[in-house]
């Protein structure tokens, strides 16, 4: 797979020159691969949002380079304008920026952004409200007036509108039920498919991410120190105990299992493989039994 | 990201001399440096109070670029204030330089440097004081410096409580600008481009969320305060009971001998 974003050696310095400077992220190398679903996690203050507001051009590196398909994303202010479309950033709670009249019109404000034409915008305001599930009859209501899960699908289809070909997602479940979390990772998993978009989900729920994604990226203290498939990231159980991350819980009961002496496969990370897991270990012993 | 570099009523902790002064001493003697300000006649006045003022940013330990960069929102009325006063003071002799109807004394000269300098001070000293206090300390001592009101009925709790939240969400709706700013502008939104017309549509898809969040916020603090059976100050105590040291009475002294002394200065001359 090609990459299609690139870090390199990026560093971002807040309040640089005052008391209050902070350094979020050192010299980070990153990469986001065409058509992945990448998941990053990481803890509060360890700099997953100081790197995807650089993804998009909304932060300007310290130090270090941007680049969407090999090109830098600071080479020229048009550049870094096309790129703001082509890296759509959704916010943690993305509900705060509604502001229009209509849930049309503030799913439009993208697209008309861009300058495309009224046909144009149309299309893509209907697309991307089907992409997360609002009714037609929705749009011509107030954004104040949804309800919290409405307004957050209005919001990200604010961004899919401008049919982003890299979907950045911060915390995009964050303070919803689980039937909201689960219909929004629905959502974005079928504009994943629809579009063969880059995903990139930030995230603190190691259950969403073991389940959503195909490579999960580790963030601690403004550097990577791990990334890989889900498997074998997850494997590292200890380091991420160390960071303070955790694994998912069915990883947690099967490495407990296993250190009670039933001889399962300590590396599944979601329901489904531990259900085939401890399926087949329990058939085998079946037939050590003789049964 | 330029709304960052905002930083009035923005406290720099820290445990320095003047960190631990008692708060109101620190707005009596922030007083006192003003009316000395306005007591400077000669360039010997405004050098002491210069010095003073430099010295207070050391021992502060704030910096000197935390403080010019507090004053840079300021500077173009204090730019055009000094422009103002360079044209419309008339002096005696000739003037120095004439533009079409306007001229230029040299009366005009030095009193456009006075009126920048003095300007400056009086902002970089009171920056310095909200820069060294915090907020609640702020505000505790204001409360306390005019509770001789109460007797008048002027509801003097209500303002200092009003004044610590307006200031405790200064940095809150600073940060939060910023998020929608960023959240609008990955929607493809320019704050900084356009005709002064566009630059004021622009703004629209800030301010509404803004004002929608500032409600909400208000709704919810405002619970969150009867919740705690807030209900003004009436018998409230405080947890922190100022008590003055030696120390604040050294410094109100020495700010009583500064103001006398530029006066006095002022007044003969040299």
């Amino acid at each position: 797979m090609d990459a299609i974003i690139e870090t390199h050696k990026l560093t971002h310095i807040y309040s640089g020159g005052t008391p209050f400077a902070r350094t979020a992220i050192s010299e980070v190398d990153f990469i986001a691969y065409s058509g992945e679903y990448l998941g990053i996690i990481g803890h509060t203050g360890s700099g997953k949002s100081t790197l995807i507001q650089h993804l998009n051009g909304l932060l300007k590196p310290t130090s270090g380079t941007v680049t969407f398909a090999g090109q830098d994303i600071w080479q020229s202010k048009a550049k870094t304008r096309e790129t703001r479309f082509q890296v759509g950033l959704v916010f943690q709670y993305p509900e705060y920026q509604l502001f229009e009249e209509t849930v049309y019109k503030d799913i439009a404000f993208g697209p008309k952004n861009m300058g495309l034409d009224e046909a144009e915008i149309d299309r893509r305001v209907r697309n991307a409200a089907a992409f997360v599930k609002l009714e037609d009859a929705l749009l011509t209501q107030s954004p104040f007036d949804l309800s919290g899960g409405e307004k957050r699908r209005a919001a990200i289809a604010g961004v899919i509108a401008m049919e982003p070909s890299v979907l950045v997602l911060d915390e995009p479940t964050a303070g919803l039920d689980p039937v909201g979390s689960e219909e929004i990772l629905a959502n974005i998993k079928e504009y994943h498919r629809a579009k063969n978009a880059t995903i990139i989900l930030v995230s603190h729920s190691m259950e969403d991410v073991a389940r959503m994604v195909d490579r999960v990226v580790v963030m601690h203290e403004g550097n990577i120190p791990l990334s890989g498939a889900p498997k074998e990231v997850f494997a590292q159980g200890a380091l991420l105990e160390q960071i303070g991350l955790g694994v998912p819980q069915v990883t947690r009961v099967f490495q407990h299992l296993r250190a009670l002496g039933l001889d399962v496969d300590p590396s599944v990370y979601t329901v489904e493989q531990a259900k085939g897991a401890l399926l087949s270990t329990l058939a085998g012993r079946g037939a050590g039994h003789g049964d | 990201m330029a709304i960052k570099d905002i930083t009035l009523g923005q406290y720099f902790p820290g445990d320095t001399f003047i960190h631990r002064l008692d708060p109101r001493i620190k707005i009596i003697f922030v007083i006192l440096f003003i009316i000395a300000l306005f007591l400077c006649q000669n360039v010997l006045t405004y050098a002491i109070l210069a010095a003073i003022l430099v010295a207070e940013i050391l021992i502060s330990k704030v910096g000197f670029k935390a403080v010019l960069r507090g004053m840079r929102p300021i500077l173009l009325v204090v730019a055009i204030t000094a422009v103002l006063n360079l044209f419309y003071t008339k002096g005696e002799g000739e003037p120095l330089l004439t533009l079409w109807k306007l001229e230029i004394y040299a009366e005009g000269v030095r009193s456009a440097c006075y009126i920048l300098v003095r300007i400056a001070m009086l902002i970089a000293c009171t920056f310095l004081l909200t820069y060294t206090t915090s907020p609640m300390l702020l505000t505790d001592g204001i409360e306390s410096l005019l509770s001789p009101l109460k007797k008048l009925k002027a509801p003097v709790h209500e303002l200092a409580m009003m004044m610590a939240i307006a200031l405790r969400f200064i940095p809150t709706l600073i940060e939060e600008t910023d998020k929608i700013m960023s959240a609008q502008k990955a929607r493809g939104a320019e704050f900084d481009t356009g005709s002064l017309l566009q630059k004021a549509k622009a703004l629209i898809p800030l301010l509404i969320p803004l004002f929608v969040s500032s409600f909400r916020r208000a709704n919810e603090l405002a619970i969150a305060m009867e919740c705690r059976c807030y209900h003004g100050g009436e018998g409230r105590t405080k947890m922190r009971q100022f008590r003055l040291r030696a120390a604040d009475i050294s410094v109100l002294l020495f700010g009583l001998v500064m103001v006398v002394g530029i006066g006095t200065l002022g007044h003969f001359g040299f």
